[in-house]
C-alpha cells in the first residue's frame, strides 16, 4: 500500500512541480507584447514569439490537412475492407512499428527524402511530410478502434436496408465514430505541437514569418530549444514554455471531453 | 387466427433442398418449404438448430461471413435469391430484416427512418417527411413520437426501440419482412404491442419470424415450421404446416415433444 500510495505521490508531485515551475517562471514574461513581436534573432534571444506562432499552426494546419484523409482511409480499410490475410497483417505490424520509432529517426529519414532528394529543403512542406509519417500510425491505430467500436449490430443493420458497404462506412460508421475520430485528430495536433526532434532536421529554424510551403520555420517547441540552447534568454524559453503547456492544456482538456461524448453516445445516453 | 389466403397456393418464398455451409459444417440441411405471401410463418425449434440462419438466407445477411456456401433452389417470386444476377441491395430492400435486439442508430428518430430511403436516392424533404409519418403510423409509435423526431431514438423505450426498427424497414417499402426474435429483449406488454403489429402488417406483407417462444408462434403465425438440429448438428426441417395443425395436432413425435415443452 505505501509503495502504491508513494508512486500516486510522487508522480503528482513532480506533474505539479515541472508544470509550476515553468508556469512560475515564465508566466511573467507572457504578455500581449511578448505573444505579437517576432523574435530578434541572434544571440540576445530578444523580442517575442509572433512570428513562431504563426509556423506553428502554419505547420499544423498542412500537417492535418495532408494526415486526416491518408490516415482516415487507412483506418477504413484496415477496420472495414482489408482481409484477414498477411498483407493486412503485415500493414499492422508496420504500423505498430512505426508507432514505436523514435521521432528523430523519422527526422533523418524526411531530410534525406524531403529536404535532400526532393529538394524541398528546410521548409513547413519538409517537416509537415515528416510530421504525417510521424503521425500516421497514431492516427490510424486512434481512428481505426473509433471506427471498430462501433456495434456490429449497426452494420447489419445498414446492410439489411439495403445500404452498400460504401453507405453504411460513410453513412453510419464514420458518423456515428465521429467524435472518436475528432480525438484522434486532436491528438495529433497536441504531438505536431510537442515535437522537435523531427522538426529540427527538416524545418530548419528560421525565426522569420513563413511566406509560402517552401519556406523555413520554428516552432514553439523548437524554438524554446534554440533559446535555451543558443542564447542567454532563459526566460523567453520560460514563456514559450508556458505558452505551451497552456496549448497542450487545453487540447488535452478538449480531447477528454470528446471522448467523455463518444462513450456516452455509444452507451446510447446522449 | 388463421388469415392465410388459401386462394394463393403459391409461395412468396420458396426453398427446395436447401444446404448452408459454414465451412466444412454444415448447418443447414435439406430444407424444402413454401413460404405464402401477405402471411405470418414463425421458425420454432431449439437453440441452434438453424433457425436464424434459414432467416438470413432469405436477405443474404449469411453473405457476410466468410466462408458460407448455399446449396439448392432459393427463390422470391420465382427469381433465384442465389443467382448471380441478383443485386444484393436490391434484394435487402424487398426482403427487410428486424434483428433480435433493437437496433437504432445514434441518430434522430426521423434520420433512422429516412435512412433507408435517403440511400435508395430520396432526398426531397417532402417526401422524405410522408415516409417518416407513413412509416412511423404504420408501426404504430407515430402518436408516442410524433412531437419528437428531432430527438436521438436512443432515449426510446426497448419497445417503441424495436417499433421504431420496424418503422425503419417499412419505410423501405419492402415485401417481406424477416424478424430475428424480435422480441426476446422485450417486456410482456411490448412484446404484445409488437404481436399486434406483426398481425395488421400480415395484410400487408409477408412475414417470416424466428422464436423462441411457443406462446408466441401459436399466437400470431400462420403457418409454422419445425426446425431441429441432427446428430451432426446440422439444422432440418421436422415439420411444416399450419399452426393450428402443427401445435393441436402435430404429425411428428419430435415436433409434440417440443411443442408440449419435453425438451428444447
Amino acid at each position: 500500500m505505501v509503495y502504491v500510495w508513494g508512486g500516486g505521490v510522487i508522480t503528482v508531485l513532480i506533474l505539479l512541480v515541472v508544470i509550476g515551475y515553468v508556469l512560475v517562471q515564465g508566466l511573467p514574461g507572457l504578455t500581449l507584447d511578448f505573444l505579437l513581436t517576432p523574435p530578434q534573432g541572434g544571440l540576445s534571444g530578444e523580442g517575442g514569439i509572433s512570428t513562431v506562432i504563426v509556423s506553428t499552426i502554419y505547420l499544423v494546419a498542412v500537417t492535418i490537412i495532408i494526415l486526416v484523409p491518408v490516415g482516415l482511409g487507412a483506418a477504413v480499410y484496415l477496420a472495414e475492407y482489408a482481409p484477414n490475410n498477411r498483407l493486412t497483417r503485415l500493414i499492422r505490424y508496420g504500423v505498430e512499428t512505426l508507432a514505436g520509432v523514435p521521432s528523430i529517426i523519422f527526422g533523418l529519414f524526411g531530410f534525406a527524402l524531403f529536404v535532400t532528394v526532393l529538394h524541398f529543403n528546410f521548409s513547413i512542406l519538409s517537416g509537415a511530410l515528416t510530421l504525417v509519417c510521424l503521425l500516421l500510425p497514431t492516427m490510424i491505430r486512434t481512428s481505426e478502434e473509433a471506427i471498430k467500436s462501433v456495434p456490429y449490430a449497426h452494420r447489419e443493420a445498414a446492410l439489411a436496408l439495403g445500404a452498400t458497404r460504401w453507405q453504411m462506412v460513410s453513412r453510419v460508421l464514420l458518423p456515428t465514430a465521429l467524435p472518436g475520430i475528432v480525438t484522434a485528430v486532436i491528438l495529433c495536433i497536441g504531438r505536431a505541437i510537442e515535437e522537435t526532434a523531427c522538426l529540427y532536421v527538416t524545418l530548419g529554424g528560421s525565426a522569420a514569418m513563413p511566406s509560402s510551403l517552401l519556406s523555413g520555420g520554428r516552432t514553439l517547441s523548437l524554438h524554446v530549444f534554440y533559446l535555451a540552447m543558443e542564447t542567454r534568454a532563459f526566460d523567453k524559453a520560460m514563456a514559450t514554455g508556458a505558452v505551451l503547456i497552456i496549448t497542450i492544456i487545453i487540447i488535452n482538456t478538449i480531447t477528454n471531453w470528446l471522448s467523455y461524448r463518444f462513450q456516452k453516445r455509444m452507451k446510447g445516453t446522449s | 387466427m388463421t388469415i392465410y389466403n388459401q386462394a394463393c397456393d403459391c409461395g412468396k418464398i420458396s426453398a427446395r433442398q436447401v444446404d448452408l455451409y459454414y465451412g466444412n459444417f454444415q448447418a443447414l440441411r435439406n430444407i424444402t418449404l413454401e413460404i405464402p405471401q401477405c402471411a405470418i410463418t414463425a421458425i420454432i425449434g431449439p437453440s441452434g438448430c438453424g433457425k436464424s440462419s434459414f432467416l438470413r438466407l432469405l436477405n443474404r445477411m449469411n453473405d457476410i461471413i466468410n466462408g458460407v456456401r448455399v446449396g439448392g433452389v432459393l427463390q422470391l417470386d420465382g427469381v433465384s435469391i442465389y443467382d448471380k444476377t441478383i443485386d444484393v441491395v436490391d434484394l435487402r430492400k424487398r426482403v427487410g430484416m428486424v434483428f433480435q435486439k433493437p437496433n437504432p442508430f445514434p441518430m434522430s428518430i426521423y434520420d433512422n427512418i429516412a435512412f433507408g430511403p435517403r440511400q435508395h436516392g430520396t432526398r426531397s424533404r417532402h417526401n422524405l417527411d410522408e415516409i417518416v409519418t407513413r412509416s412511423l403510423q404504420q408501426s404504430a409509435l407515430w402518436d408516442e413520437v410524433e412531437d419528437k423526431l428531432g430527438q436521438s431514438a436512443l432515449a426510446l423505450s426497448g419497445g417503441q426501440q424495436q417499433r421504431l426498427c420496424i418503422a425503419r424497414v417499412l419505410a423501405v417499402e419492402p415485401e417481406v419482412i424477416l424478424m430475428d426474435e424480435p422480441c426476446s429483449a422485450l417486456d410482456p406488454i411490448a412484446t404484445l404491442r409488437i404481436e399486434d403489429l406483426m398481425r395488421t402488417l400480415a395484410r400487408d406483407y409477408t412475414i417470416v419470424i424466428v422464436t423462441h417462444n411457443m406462446q408466441q408462434a401459436a399466437r400470431v403465425s400462420d403457418m409454422a415450421a419445425f426446425f431441429m438440429m441432427e446428430e451432426d448438428r446440422a439444422g432440418t426441417l421436422v415439420e411444416y404446416g399450419k399452426t393450428s395443425q402443427i401445435f393441436t395436432n402435430p404429425k411428428d413425435k419430435r415436433t409434440e415433444d417440443y411443442i408440449t415443452g419435453r425438451f428444447g
